[in-house]
């Protein structure tokens, strides 16, 4: 591991400059250039054809629905669309390339300029977008040996079901002024994308399945300096988290090198899971792609109507959203930033206050109770196994007086423990509040027998000595009771 | 059966569809042909006899059951080996292909198949087209039925000269730079390359997909014709395939009516380093069209000067990077693999083997033109003098319906004459390539025998983008008044050395 400086130090000194490309996996039926099967998986080279394999003659044909994704990504990330645009063929040898050229976009992208406005801890970040442009995804290597690494590998084996697969790449101009948030930012704009892409429905974007891959651009420059320092890029950085800290490590990284008087070295390196950056291939060496239009296609030209039609596809945009949930909730500032911080809640709200439970209470849920369970097992909300629509049946049984809160948390309990349904873990957990006022009668008459000096304060106008009776029944019942009903047996008997 | 083999592809596919001859005797006569003479001329690369007496039983399976087909049905033809064949051996003239065998077929072969054509088998190229002699074929040249000391054109010498050999009445080429013209110029044969975009690419292996475009070969302008409108038409599999309706080639050949059309002979293609008897035959075809009622004028295309070298910047470009994927790694030749290597290593090994050394020049100064810092001055200059020849033409096509030029400088010079001499071969394709960068279509006719050395002299033919009938209508006319002045077309003159006298009908 590299020499690391303490990070606020670094920030003293220093004014870091944030750039991403984020690669987009798109979830269209058929691959970009060809009408192969385009899911994930299979059986190695079972989804080919003389296309996607570059057989000598093929030819590719562009995939219309890739160019609407790439349209109606461009659009939501406010980007220019251009009425003109092209591809070109990136030529270098490798052997998970059939073509040993990539088919992509190079000086001429579909979607260009464009800006995204994120709200990190309450701050507005604007962040700039370069250029969003198609391309098409390689096939994928397995090296036998050691190492795991082409160059001492015993042979390797190349599976070309990904070739082909349509490929967005999203680039962010240079994003500086961000100071100790780079981290944070570079953060929220990943898992601002992801949230997009699954919005307008373009990508599975699961990133833990590399449908969303992410290089990640820092440099370092004295504070001060109008000049950027040398960059670092460090590729497949793959999880919200390992972006926060890859760009913190390589800020510390940087921070030490530049202050021990030595220099960046311009490079692309890879990031380990264990936290840390290692070099990779030199930018020194890189190679001369030979970009040069793709001969075999003709100009992407989509008309100006086709793309306002695409802009009445989108969803609405986030901050957008934000702010009319808030209204449409009643939410205090304080209270929608709670969710806004907490990843994936907003959407779980949402989709819980549509399968009929009230705001506040959704609210509660999924930022109390189920925050909690995700936290213990450090699983994305999100990720838990339960749906809004179980959460939505919980607090209707709540509200039909069936479950207390006490006893809602232990259904949701036995919902992520997989045991059904939770009508179903109500039933085989016998959580239901018993609202049978006989059983209750019988439990209130007999606490109020055995505490006759409360039931005398009661009886003299002391209502609020109530409530140990009502703890008493309570107990009684093993929570199994809705505390409003006894407190109302007990009045009705004492009156 | 010889006489079958004189008579034209229209005359055959009446006679087959009339069934007074069987698609299986016509194909039997033409095997017959290839196994007396092709051990001298080479033109095949393969002969597939099994699978082509298949393909004409079941044409006549179909005819005797009453079906309607084609006017080509039954009628055979010899594929280029760039096109793909599904399950057969399919070269491109290289070793890198050597024993390769494609999963699937061209859309060409396809509607080739489609139409009741019996593919013979494949024919000899200049390795990946690259050539003006088939003397760059890994495997061996093909030698010109006029004379076989002498080369029969390139890249698609083995489709022209099995056409003049009489061993196909039909064959198939493609033209990147001259590929069907200039090999038809020098086998007395009809070649056309349509406009870009006219007939599909998708299985025809990429030489330069901006410039290569496939194209019919033939001894006459209406089977020619026929077989363009066979072949022609909108593929979704090919981009850069034009969604339009075919122009009337058929009726434009068997038209041949000149009369009242405007014919603009370009200044730039003549004159010093033409050959004597080229330039004769070449003024007789324009008296011949002038007589039969055409207005002869002269145009200056100004930048067809710098057409030759913008195309020896492009056309490269286009190869280093085509032809990149014969890396070893997924089919064909594989070299130095024997453990020891890496796969950076296997790779440049594999492609030092398996190319020769047309294909390794035309690599590297691709290679270079396309390098970061030269591309401007190399690819983007070439493609800056390309736009001005679409511009040369547009006017020219303002002023007259068709342009005319001899198709290429001399006749067919000697094997071995050039083949150490790169700029000297690729003079070879000074009057066909500016078509080739203007995308427009162009085609090449017998005008005679050049009287210094008793060679075809090749006349062309060039037309706007999608005006391709226009090309048959001349070239029909010429054929008729050539054929009077010599008593039939050019290649009746040899008939006799190739089809056995005696057996003569």
């Amino acid at each position: 591991m590299a020499e690391l400086m303490d990070y606020d130090e670094v920030l003293a000194r220093f004014d870091p400059t944030l750039g991403l490309e984020v690669h987009v996996e798109l979830n269209t039926a058929t691959k970009m250039f060809c009408a192969c099967d385009n899911s994930p998986g299979g059986e190695p080279n079972t989804k080919v054809c003389p296309v996607c394999l570059g057989l000598p003659g093929s030819l590719p044909v562009v995939n219309g629905r890739a160019v609407e994704s790439a349209i109606r990504i461009g659009l939501a990330l406010g980007c220019s669309i251009a009425p003109w645009s092209r591809f070109a063929r990136k030529n270098y040898f490798y052997p998970d390339m059939t073509k040993d050229f990539q088919t992509s976009q190079y000086d001429e992208p579909i979607c260009f300029d464009g800006h995204v406005d994120l709200l990190v801890d309450g701050q507005t970040y604007g962040i700039e977008i370069e250029r969003v442009h198609m391309e098409e995804d390689a096939g994928k290597l397995t090296h036998a040996g050691a190492s795991g690494r082409i160059q001492d590998a015993d042979y390797s084996l190349v599976d070309y079901n990904r070739a082909g697969t349509p490929l967005m790449e999203i680039v962010t101009k240079p994003i500086g002024g961000l100071g100790a948030h780079t981290p944070d930012v570079g953060r929220a704009y990943l898992a601002h994308l992801r949230d997009l892409m699954v919005a307008l429905g373009v990508s599975d974007a699961r990133m833990e399945a590399g449908n969303l891959r992410c290089d990640v651009n820092i440099s370092l420059a004295p504070k001060g300096a109008t000049e950027l320092g040398k960059r670092t890029e460090t590729k497949n950085v793959n999880s919200l988290r390992a972006v926060e800290d890859a760009l913190r490590y390589e800020i510390r990284r940087q921070g030490a090198l530049l202050s021990a008087g030595g220099s960046v070295t311009q490079e692309t390196r890879h990031w380990n899971e264990q936290g840390w950056t290692s070099p990779g291939r030199s930018k020194e060496q890189a190679e001369d792609y030979r970009y040069f239009p793709e001969p075999d296609l003709v100009p992407v030209a989509p008309s100006a109507a086709w793309i306002e039609e695409l802009r009445a596809t989108l969803p609405e945009p986030p901050a957008q959203r934000r702010a009319r949930l808030q209204t449409q909730w009643g939410f205090t500032d304080l209270e929608m930033r709670d969710v806004v911080g907490t990843s994936g809640s907003l959407d779980l709200i949402d989709a819980t206050v549509g399968a009929g439970a009230s705001a506040s209470s959704a609210r509660k849920w999924w930022l109390g109770e189920l925050a909690r369970r995700a936290n213990e097992t450090d699983a994305e909300l999100a990720d838990l196994p339960i749906t809004p629509a179980q959460v939505a049946r919980v607090q209707a049984l709540v509200d039909a007086g069936t479950l207390t809160d006490k006893l809602a948390r232990s259904v949701f309990e036995g919902v992520l423990a997989g045991e059904g349904d939770p009508d179903a873990v109500v039933a085989s957990r016998g959580l239901a509040v018993v609202s049978d006022d006989g059983a209750l009668g019988e439990a209130v008459d007999a606490v109020i027998a055995a505490q006759p000096d409360v039931a005398d304060k009661i009886r003299a106008g002391k209502v609020q000595a109530a409530g140990a009776l009502i703890g008493a029944v309570m107990k009684a019942m093993r929570g199994q009771a809705d505390a409003a009903r006894v407190r109302e047996l007990i009045l009705e008997r004492l009156a | 059966m010889t006489d079958v083999i004189r008579l034209t592809a229209a005359e055959l596919g009446r006679k087959i569809a009339a069934r007074e001859l069987t698609a299986v005797a016509v194909t039997q006569a033409f095997l017959d042909q290839i196994a007396r003479n092709d051990d001298a001329v080479h033109a095949f690369l393969y002969v597939d006899a099994e699978g082509a007496l298949a393909q004409a039983a079941a044409v006549d399976a179909r005819l005797d059951a009453g079906e309607t087909m084609g006017p080509l049905a039954g009628v055979p033809l010899a594929l280029k080996d760039l096109f793909t064949q599904a399950g057969l051996p399919t070269t491109a003239g290289s070793r890198m292909l050597q024993g390769w065998r494609p999963p699937y077929s061209a859309t060409v072969t396809q509607r080739l198949i489609d139409a009741g054509i019996v593919i013979l088998g494949k024919t000899n190229l200049d390795e990946f087209a690259m050539g003006s002699s088939t003397e760059n074929s890994a495997f061996g040249p093909t030698h010109n039925p006029w004379d076989l000391a002498r080369i029969p054109g390139g890249s698609g010498g083995g489709s022209s000269a099995s056409l003049a050999a009489f061993e196909a009445p039909l064959a198939m080429g493609t033209d990147t730079g001259g590929s069907i013209r200039q090999p038809a110029s020098v086998t007395g044969t009809v070649g056309v390359k349509p406009t870009y975009g006219g007939t599909s690419r998708f299985g025809v292996i990429a030489m330069a997909s901006s410039l290569d475009q496939p194209g019919p070969c033939a001894r006459t302008v209406l089977d020619a014709a026929l077989l363009h409108e066979v072949i022609a038409g909108h593929d979704p599999l090919d981009s850069t395939s034009i969604d339009a309706p075919v122009p009337p080639v058929v009726e434009a050949a068997r038209s041949g009516d000149v009369s009242g059309m405007k014919i603009g002979v370009v200044t730039e293609l003549g004159g010093e380093g033409y050959a004597p008897g080229v330039e004769q035959r070449f003024g007789e075809a324009l008296d011949l069209l002038r007589a039969a009622g055409a207005e002869i004028v002269e145009v200056s295309c100004p930048h067809f000067s710098y057409a030759l070298g913008a195309y020896y910047l492009i056309m490269p470009s286009e190869v280093s990077s085509n032809l990149a994927r014969y890396d070893g790694m997924r089919y064909g030749l594989r070299a130095g693999d024997d453990g020891s290597r890496g796969t950076e290593e296997v790779m440049a090994l594999t492609r030092e083997e398996g190319f020769g050394a047309e294909v390794k020049r035309r690599i590297i100064l691709g290679t270079y033109a396309l390098s970061s810092g030269y591309y401007d001055a190399y690819y983007g200059s070439a493609q800056k003098v390309r736009r001005l020849i679409a511009d040369d033409f547009d006017a020219a096509f303002a002023q007259v319906d068709v342009l005319v030029s001899p198709s290429t400088p001399t006749t067919a010079f000697r094997i071995g004459e050039r083949i150490d001499d790169p700029l000297a071969m690729y003079k070879s394709d000074l009057c066909t390539i500016p078509s080739n960068m203007a995308g427009n279509a162009s085609g090449s006719f017998p005008a005679g025998l050049a009287p210094e050395d008793g060679l075809p002299v090749g006349f062309q033919v060039m037309a706007p983008p999608l005006a391709d009938d226009r090309v048959y209508r001349v070239g029909a006319a010429l054929e008729r008044a050539v054929a009077e002045r010599d008593g039939g077309v050019l290649t009746d003159q040899i008939a006799a050395r190739w089809v056995p006298q005696a057996q003569e009908a």
